[in-house]
């Protein structure tokens, strides 16, 4: 049998192979971008990139209603996006399988919040599986489209960074290929109004019931491992691995299953173990429902809410050990940074010379938030930066938000900015919105959306045109400039900070990073013209740094040659060279 | 072989390719753990190797790396603590600024591999240097790798096969050259 080494996203693309989904769509966001850049390898599934996770869930389910098995992924803030249908999907059950991959952030790598998925799958009534490494994500993915079609259910798998980001060995075997379930028109079903949408609630509740106690039953999914019966463990996900790890003669039992808990399995774990701990990753959601039952067990007293678990965490705990650490001082952070070239670090630099303040948005244009640019003032979830704006100005009066604008990628204009902008113009605001294109979606990798003229699997596509959209939004003031020209993104600001209507500035400039980016030049120092003012530092590019004697210097492995700096120097010190 | 690994450096500086390369000159059970997203724009990234007989969990916690493999000083200086009493720092002796030194509101400390060598053993040198003579800066890192490769147990058949397979097609020889180049570093 071939094994391969995968990462988990990759291995839960490969449990999508093998049990046969013919269509998977998603909105990248780590950390579950991978999954989709995966999937669109194997050319049995249809893969596509929607424009937000809400999209992704419904297509998602209009599959599984007509009959195949289906996959939507997200990031766990997309599953907020992706809940309207969630909820109601929870409601109408599936026809093919149905999974929802949710990847959670535990300690906030790349995230604006550490929210718990296993908490949506309470509140939607839909069973959450949760796989603690990549060998068990494949396995536990078909598991989960079995479970969907056996109990009429969409299914949530639930990963972490930790998950989704390892890699450990995973099997490889055939892909089933399935007969498409038949489509039989079912409005009682499929139509949630109220009338219909009520018969279906008791039916929900009754699944969620049967399954609490028939995954009492499902070995491969909950396993109660016992050994040492002085201490017991209930644990899910990445730290079970930990316990393992740290005390490998303890009993643990493993939750596979987290919604539905297997109660009766738990119950039965309990009364055998002296000690009942419960070992899980952010919110007390087993630790709630275990203690509601009646059952001692120690959790959230000891284990923290917040950020990743480790083995440390239980060395210190149960084994006394502490980490002695050596005391070498001041150790200066690093904070991420936006990259040498990058066309956001000019739109910063001109709003930092208006003292402009800024409504900010997600992704990489996010980091202008930190010093020494720090120009935003805000930043809640995608697509926000422009209806805080308009609820600012309508709240407070123009004047208030004269000197303020909105910053929102290209990527996440299309997922929900567009939505913002609307009821922006619909509503009669006023304001600045600057859309940052860079022709990608940058901080997840570089994946293309509706405006870059490609799909996921690199076919050539209708590209949205951002200055059309907002056109015929009804934007009447809609400008097209590079984000380089520093002097004209200056008048252009000035010139809308005056009218009382709307304008949208694109800032129009492909991100570093983008392979089809071809830099030609470089940025070379003649440091006897250099007269040590800093101007060229401000914007913070990390390819320049400062010589003992205080000139700049510029490093040649990390400059892209935009010119930056160059634009900035009074003194001619800064020229470009062919690279 | 049973070993745990961390590789900490800047983000854009290749710790990803070069945890792969490790992850595939397992011979039992291997464990990767990689960071993605943000973090992975300039600044402090770690990313983690175990093998052994059956490997648990995927990451390197403090005090627990037989190897820690430093892209950059200070970045040396910061993960130190993750290495066992008996492990091997092999860094790569360069300095980048961090935007808080750059803009003056931190200093870049001084002196950190004679701290470093203090109480841990140290091997130190400048790969960016050795790359550059090499005539491309980039495959610094295999220069790097190649000086773990002589603390490792596996044979340079091995690490040249997985080496071929795992980098960019067109950058395999100045890859290898690289990586042979930092074996034979004495």
């Amino acid at each position: 049998m071939a094994k391969k080494l995968m990462l988990g996203n990759e291995a839960i693309a490969r449990g999508a192979y093998e049990a046969g989904v013919k269509l998977s769509s998603a909105y990248p966001g780590t950390p579950s971008t991978e999954i989709s850049e995966n999937i669109v390898k194997y050319k049995e599934i249809y893969s596509e990139w929607a424009p937000n996770e809400k999209v992704a869930m419904e297509v998602a389910l209009g599959a599984s209603i007509s009959g195949v098995r289906a996959m939507a992924s997200m990031k766990h803030v997309g599953v907020n996006v992706a809940a309207d249908p969630l909820f109601t999907a929870s409601y109408t059950g599936v026809n093919g399988g149905l999974v929802l991959v949710a990847a959670d952030d535990p300690g906030l790598y790349s995230s604006q919040n550490e929210q718990d998925t296993r908490m949506v799958g309470r509140s939607a009534l839909v069973p959450v599986i949760e796989p603690a490494d990549s060998a068990e994500a494949k396995e536990f993915v078909k598991i989960a489209y079995k479970i969907s079609e056996e109990y009429d259910t969409p299914v949530i798998l639930r990963t972490t960074t930790r998950l989704s980001h390892s890699q450990c060995m995973v099997e490889l075997i055939d892909r089933e290929e399935r007969e498409d379930i038949p489509y039989v028109k079912n409005t009682e079903k499929y139509v949630m109004m109220p009338a219909k949408a009520k018969k279906r609630h008791p039916i929900v509740e009754a699944r969620m019931d049967k399954l609490a106690i028939d995954s009492c039953n499902m070995p491969v999914l909950n396993r109660a491992e016992y050994n040492d019966t002085k201490i017991g463990f209930i644990t899910d996900g990445i730290a079970y691995q930990y316990i393992k790890e740290v005390l490998p003669n303890a009993s643990v039992l493993k939750i596979g299953m987290v919604n539905p808990l297997p109660k009766n399995l738990i119950m039965e774990f309990a009364s055998k173990v002296d000690k009942l701990y419960i070992f899980e990753e952010l919110e007390p959601v087993i630790e709630e429902q275990v203690k509601s039952w009646g059952i001692k067990a120690i959790g959230k007293e000891i284990f923290t809410k917040q950020g990743e678990y480790s083995a440390n965490m239980l060395r210190k705990e149960f084994l006394g050990q502490e980490i002695i650490r050596e005391d070498l001082g001041n150790i200066p952070g690093r904070p991420p940074v936006l990259c040498p070239g990058c066309p956001h670090r000019s739109v910063y630099t001109a709003l930092k010379q208006l003292k402009m303040h800024a409504c900010g948005d997600i992704g990489c244009y996010t980091l202008g938030a930190l010093e020494p640019l720090a120009t935003l003032d805000t930043t809640i979830c995608m697509g926000a930066s422009i209806s805080t704006l308009h609820g600012m100005q309508k709240a407070k009066g123009t004047e208030f938000i004269r000197d303020w604008v909105a910053v929102i990628g290209d990527s996440t204009f299309l997922h929900t900015g567009v939505n913002s902008l609307i009821g922006m113009v619909y509503n009669k605001g006023v304001g600045i919105v600057m859309i940052l294109d860079n022709s990608t979606t940058g901080m997840t990798g570089h994946q293309d959306h509706a405006a870059t003229g490609k799909t996921l699997n690199g076919e050539v596509t209708n590209a949205i045109n951002l200055q059309t959209l907002c056109r015929a939004i009804g934007v009447k003031y809609v400008e097209e400039i590079n984000a380089f020209d520093i002097p004209a993104l200056k008048t252009a600001i000035k010139e809308a900070q005056k009218r009382d209507t709307i304008t949208v500035i694109i800032t129009k400039s492909p991100c570093v990073l983008l392979k089809s980016n071809h830099f030609t030049t470089k940025c070379i120092v003649d440091t006897t013209k250099c007269v040590k003012c800093g101007a060229c530092l401000k914007p913070g590019c990390p390819a320049l740094s400062k010589n003992d004697d205080g000139t700049i210097k510029i490093d040649p492995n990390m400059c892209n040659g935009c010119g930056l700096c160059m634009s900035l120097c009074k003194f001619g010190a800064i020229t470009e060279v062919k690279a | 072989m049973e070993k745990n690994i961390m590789i900490v450096g800047v983000g854009g500086q290749g710790t990803l390719l070069t945890s792969r390369i490790l992850g595939g000159i397992g011979d039992n059970d291997v464990k990767l753990s990689e960071v993605h997203g943000m973090a992975q724009r300039g600044g402090s990234v770690v990313t983690f190797v175990r093998y052994g007989e059956n490997v648990r969990e995927p990451i390197v916690e403090e005090g627990q790396a037989d190897v820690l493999i430093a892209f950059e000083r200070l970045e040396a200086m910061r993960y130190i603590n993750f290495l066992k009493a008996d492990g091997v720092l092999i860094l790569n002796d360069i300095r980048i600024d961090p935007i808080t030194v750059l803009t003056g509101v931190d200093k870049y400390p001084e002196n950190i591999v004679e701290k470093l060598k203090k109480n841990h053993k140290v091997v130190a040198f400048d790969a960016m240097k050795i790359a550059n003579d090499l005539g491309n800066a980039r495959v610094f890192n295999l220069i790097v790798l190649g000086v773990c490769a002589q603390f490792m147990e596996c044979s340079k058949e091995k690490w040249l096969e997985v080496i071929e397979k795992t980098v960019p097609a067109k950058t395999i020889e100045i890859n290898k050259k690289a990586f042979l180049t930092g074996l034979n570093l004495k």
